[in-house]
């Protein structure tokens, strides 16, 4: 929730407890409910690997380009990826034009960490020649319409525009010159690490918020959930939680975890 | 050039768990809170905690500037992080990364819930952390300090917030990861909580951890949170301890 860029009616704060106090939600789903994910046909970037899906009414398009270039050098043996969320004053009346502030910076470092944590993206693989050349990853996160529950729904476009990304394959010849070749390759996917971000609204846990939830939430949390089931990244939001809130939390995560994940493969 | 190359420890913990700093996985580095340190601040903590020094300072509840800030019925909150420039073995450049943002956003979330910001109409506290040497955990620490420099500057709070690490290595899960275990440890778990009703009011997660050793890893933060929040106290209170004496015999 991004709030201090939003004054929340006291009406909606008070119609949509009053709900959750009854058990249900605004837009009739249940407490851990995912609202549906539609993958979008068709090709809309040029990038090597792209998804644009929508989460109910929440759209992103992720772009992944890629390049070659030098290694960090404290990691030699691993390519590069670099994530970078844009919230575009399209998608909401609330985003200005500028460079990202911190919600969005906040997104695209937890979509990254997700990422990183269950190390999904094989960074071995991007190796070209080991501390001089490798493959540089650019995961372009971009909100058109923003209805809720980015973390999720641009974990899931990432995912996705990884697993689909096709990259012209790069070799050093002898003489030392760089050979981009007509052959491409796919990134290697080992993990399918999921986002689930719960508002705490009253007592309830809520899973997937739409933008009236978020706003009106007490409380905000992201959790990664690994192929093992494994918790692998966290990013606690606004407000407080208890210790089983959180635990309650994780395992309402591991039990989606299959059904998000299908979703995903299903799309690549 | 980088002149300081960070090199890899072959052995992060051994078998009987002797960490690379030769702790047991349950220890804690030494930690030492100074509270009142700056003139000018309404009220500033220092903490030094293994290699770690911060300085925070609070500011406030002062004037909002700008103006389109002010929030009419509630204090604004701002925080900032920011790690000096000679606090890091390679120079640091100077101002605001995409780190030091998230962080200012994160450590202003564990502080917020604390503060009875509704007593403030229409001011601003501003929380300024300066890491000048770091050593790991520099996040949590500079929560524990500025909890304790927020309640130097007298704001009303529901209560002190503490702040650890937690994190694992291999099969172990640890307590405050030393600079080793935070560069090539599997996971680490920065966690912050308001200790009197023990509500979570920061924590986050990077590396996986099955639930039982998330469990245990949320349970060893509590219980290291809990040894600084009774540390927290005793520094806010030595300032201003009662001194005591008869004069029966002496006049």
């Amino acid at each position: 929730m991004f709030e201090s860029e939003m004054l929340t009616h006291n009406l909606l704060k008070d119609y949509v407890k009053d709900l959750v106090s009854k058990g249900q939600r605004i837009d009739g789903r249940g407490f851990q409910d995912y609202r549906p994910i539609e993958v979008k046909e068709g090709t809309f970037t040029k990038a090597e690997g792209e998804a644009w899906i929508k989460l109910g009414n929440t759209q992103v398009l992720v772009g992944v380009k890629a390049d070659v270039g030098e290694p960090f050098p404290d990691t030699p043996d691993k390519g590069v990826l670099v994530s970078n969320t844009e919230l575009l004053p399209l998608a909401s009346p609330t985003f200005e034009p500028g460079p990202p502030n911190e919600n969005a910076i906040e997104v695209a470092r937890v979509v990254d960490r997700a990422i990183r944590s269950a190390d999904a993206v094989d960074m071995s693989s991007l190796v070209i020649v080991e501390g001089k050349l490798v493959y540089m990853l650019f995961l372009d996160m971009y909100v058109l319409d923003y209805d809720g529950n980015l973390e999720d729904a641009l974990t899931i476009a990432s995912l996705i525009a990884l697993g689909r990304a096709e990259i012209p394959k790069v070799e050093i010849k002898d003489d030392g010159e760089i050979e981009v070749k007509e052959e491409k390759w796919k990134v290697n996917l080992k993990d399918l690490p999921i986002n689930f971000t719960f508002v705490k609204i009253g007592d309830q846990l809520l899973l997937d918020p739409v933008l009236e939830e978020e706003q009106v939430s007490d409380a905000a949390i992201t959790l990664a959930i690994d192929k093992e089931g494994r918790v692998c990244s966290i990013q606690k939001k606004h407000g407080k939680f208890t210790m089983e809130e959180i635990l309650n939390a994780t395992s309402i995560a591991r039990s989606k975890w299959p059904e998000i994940a299908e979703r995903v493969r299903e799309a690549i | 050039m980088p002149l300081y190359v960070e090199k890899k420890p072959e052995v992060l913990i051994t078998e009987d768990g002797v960490r690379t700093d030769g702790r047991k996985p349950y220890e804690m580095r030494p930690v030492r809170m100074t509270v009142g340190i700056l003139d000018k601040a309404d009220g500033s903590a220092f903490i030094e905690w293994g290699g770690n020094k911060i300085l925070a300072a609070v500011f406030g509840p002062r004037e909002v500037h700008p103006k389109h800030l002010v929030l009419p019925d509630k204090a604004l909150v701002r925080t900032r992080y920011n790690m000096a420039p000679f606090s890091t073995p390679e120079r640091k450049r100077p101002g605001p990364d995409r780190r030091s943002v998230e962080l200012s956003k994160v450590i202003r979330e564990a502080l917020k819930p604390a503060i009875f910001v509704e007593n403030y109409p229409g001011s601003v506290i501003d929380i300024f952390i300066e890491v000048l040497r770091s050593d790991a955990g520099t996040r949590v620490a500079g929560v524990n300090a500025a909890s304790l420099a927020l309640a130097n500057a007298g704001i009303a709070m529901r209560g002190l917030v503490a702040a650890c690490a937690v994190g694992r290595v291999g099969d172990f899960v640890v307590c405050d990861p030393n600079h080793d275990e935070d560069m090539w440890g599997d996971a680490d778990m920065p966690m912050a909580m308001l200790m009197e009703a023990e509500e979570i009011t920061l924590l986050q997660t990077d590396g996986p951890m099955t639930e039982e050793q998330f469990r245990e890893a949320l349970k060893l933060g509590r219980n290291s949170i809990r040894f600084l929040y009774e540390m927290q106290k005793e520094a806010l209170k030595r300032p201003y301890q009662v001194v005591e004496r008869s004069v029966r015999g002496v006049v």
